[in-house]
This record gives C-alpha cells, sequence and structure tokens, in this order.
C-alpha cells in the first residue's frame, strides 16, 4: 500500500495544530506536557513521511532522538511537576506565577 | 488508504480528547489512542522499527509514567478546564493558522522526491543502525549523556528534603 505523501502531513499539521491548541487552553500543566507530546509526535509523523518520500534514512534517525529526548524531557517534567504539587497544592499553570515581574 | 484514513481519525479523535477531557485520566488514554496510531502509520511508511520504539517507549514509558504520577497526585476532574474566554478564541485562532500553514506547506513539491522505489532494506533494523551508528555517532552519545543528566535531574527533584 502507497500512501501519498500529503496525506500523512496533512495529519501531522492537524495534530500539531491541536497539540497548540491544548497548550494554550488548558490549565493543568499535565495535561499541557501531554499536548507537547502530542506536538512532538506529529513532528514524528512529518520525519518518517519525508523520509519515505526522499529515500532517506536520516529522517528515521531523527525520530529516534526525537523519542529519547521526550522520555527525558517527560521525567524530568514530571518530576519538577511532583515538587511544585507539593508546594501549591495545584497543577493549575496560573497559580505558579512566583516569577512574575 | 482506507487503513490510512482509519487510522488517522482515530489519531485525530485520541488527540482531541486529550485537549478537551476533564479528567486528566481519561486525557492520557486519548494520548496512548493517538499513539498507537502514529505507530500504525510509521508501520504504513516503512518504519517498522519507529513503530515498535513508539509502542515501547511512548505507549510503554511515558505515558505509564503519566498515569503513575495522576494516580500518584490523585487528581480529580477540572472544574475549570480552560484559560479565560479571549484566551481560549486566540489559543484557537492561532492553531487554526498554524495548521493552515502546515497543511498549506506539505502541497509544495518537493526536489529529489518519489524517486520511485525506495533503496532495498529501507527502514530495516539494519538500515537505521548504519544510519545511526554512521553518520550519527556523535548525537547519538549526546543522547546518553542526555540521558544520564534526565535520570540524575529526576532522582535530585524528586528526593525527599529533610
Amino acid at each position: 500500500m502507497n500512501v501519498p505523501v500529503e496525506f500523512p502531513l496533512g495529519l501531522a499539521a492537524a495534530l500539531f495544530a491541536i497539540g497548540a491548541f491544548g497548550v494554550v487552553f488548558r490549565r493543568s500543566v499535565i495535561v499541557v506536557l501531554m499536548c507537547v507530546e502530542l506536538m512532538l509526535n506529529a513532528v514524528n509523523v512529518t520525519f518518517v513521511a519525508l523520509a519515505r518520500e526522499l529515500g532517506a534514512m536520516a529522517g528515521q534517525t531523527a525520530v529516534f532522538f526525537v523519542i529519547t529526548v521526550a522520555a527525558a524531557e517527560v521525567a524530568v517534567g514530571l518530576a519538577i511537576l511532583l515538587v511544585a504539587f507539593s508546594r501549591r497544592r495545584t497543577l493549575d499553570g496560573d497559580q505558579f506565577a512566583s516569577l512574575r515581574g | 488508504m482506507i487503513a490510512f484514513w482509519v487510522v488517522a481519525l482515530l489519531a485525530i479523535a485520541g488527540a482531541l480528547v486529550v485537549v478537551l477531557h476533564r479528567n486528566p485520566v481519561y486525557s492520557a488514554l486519548g494520548l496512548v489512542l493517538t499513539l498507537f496510531q502514529v505507530a500504525v502509520i510509521f508501520a504504513l511508511l516503512e518504519a517498522p522499527l519507529l513503530a515498535l520504539l513508539q509502542v515501547i517507549v511512548y505507549a510503554g514509558a511515558i505515558v505509564v509514567l503519566f498515569l503513575f504520577v495522576i494516580m500518584l497526585l490523585a487528581l480529580e476532574p477540572e472544574k475549570r478546564l480552560a484559560a479565560p474566554f479571549p484566551v481560549a478564541v486566540a489559543g484557537l485562532v492561532l492553531a487554526g493558522l498554524l495548521g493552515f500553514a502546515l497543511a498549506a506547506a506539505s502541497t509544495v513539491p518537493l526536489a529529489g522526491a518519489g524517486q520511485g522505489a525506495l533503496p532495498a532494506g529501507f527502514g530495516s533494523p539494519e538500515s537505521l543502525a548504519a544510519s545511526l551508528f554512521g553518520a550519527h555517532l556523535l548525537p547519538f552519545e549526546l543522547t546518553s549523556v542526555l540521558l544520564l543528566v534526565a535520570v540524575v535531574g529526576a532522582v535530585v527533584l524528586a528526593r525527599r528534603r529533610s
């Protein structure tokens, strides 16, 4: 089966837009982290689709790195989130404003 | 083609659940749905090893970590889901423009695209390994340093303060 490259690219655009909307729209920091994961996945779909289109393995290698970085990001992000929750008893992003000038 | 449409619609449905559901547990489950569909798309696009990695690392590790934290904190469904109305509208407009721009960009013809037959063994574990340990050896090694930093950072942050 041969999917034309425009279809996965269009899907990636939709997923990225939904993720970006979620980052702006949601208050809960943990859901914002999930939306960042959505955006990273949209980028991965783009990489894989264009790797096949151009016949270049470098695209798939980039996805490998993105997955690794996403795993590290989630580990550190959730650890920060646990510390923040234990101090403020909330995950509402608007409550974490102590650095506001 | 039908398989692609089913997978794409399920992926978008999962993404909408992530963004719109009040209960963070359901958001995490919607994320699982989307991540599995992305794995299927990787498989359809000649990337079987990445499809496996996607399931193992994302669904197996990252989402479990999310669910673990949600349950550890015993998060309630949110009463105030969204940002203030103007911010939500601005986000919707921004996301719409972004999606439109990306979709429009994907129709631009590519230089050197579609040469027909892919090289033999394209997307196989061997070819990914050759690329990873050949041209991209330095980034690969730097990734191990990044993971070490993440492990140390997570332990330092999670340690109970005396």
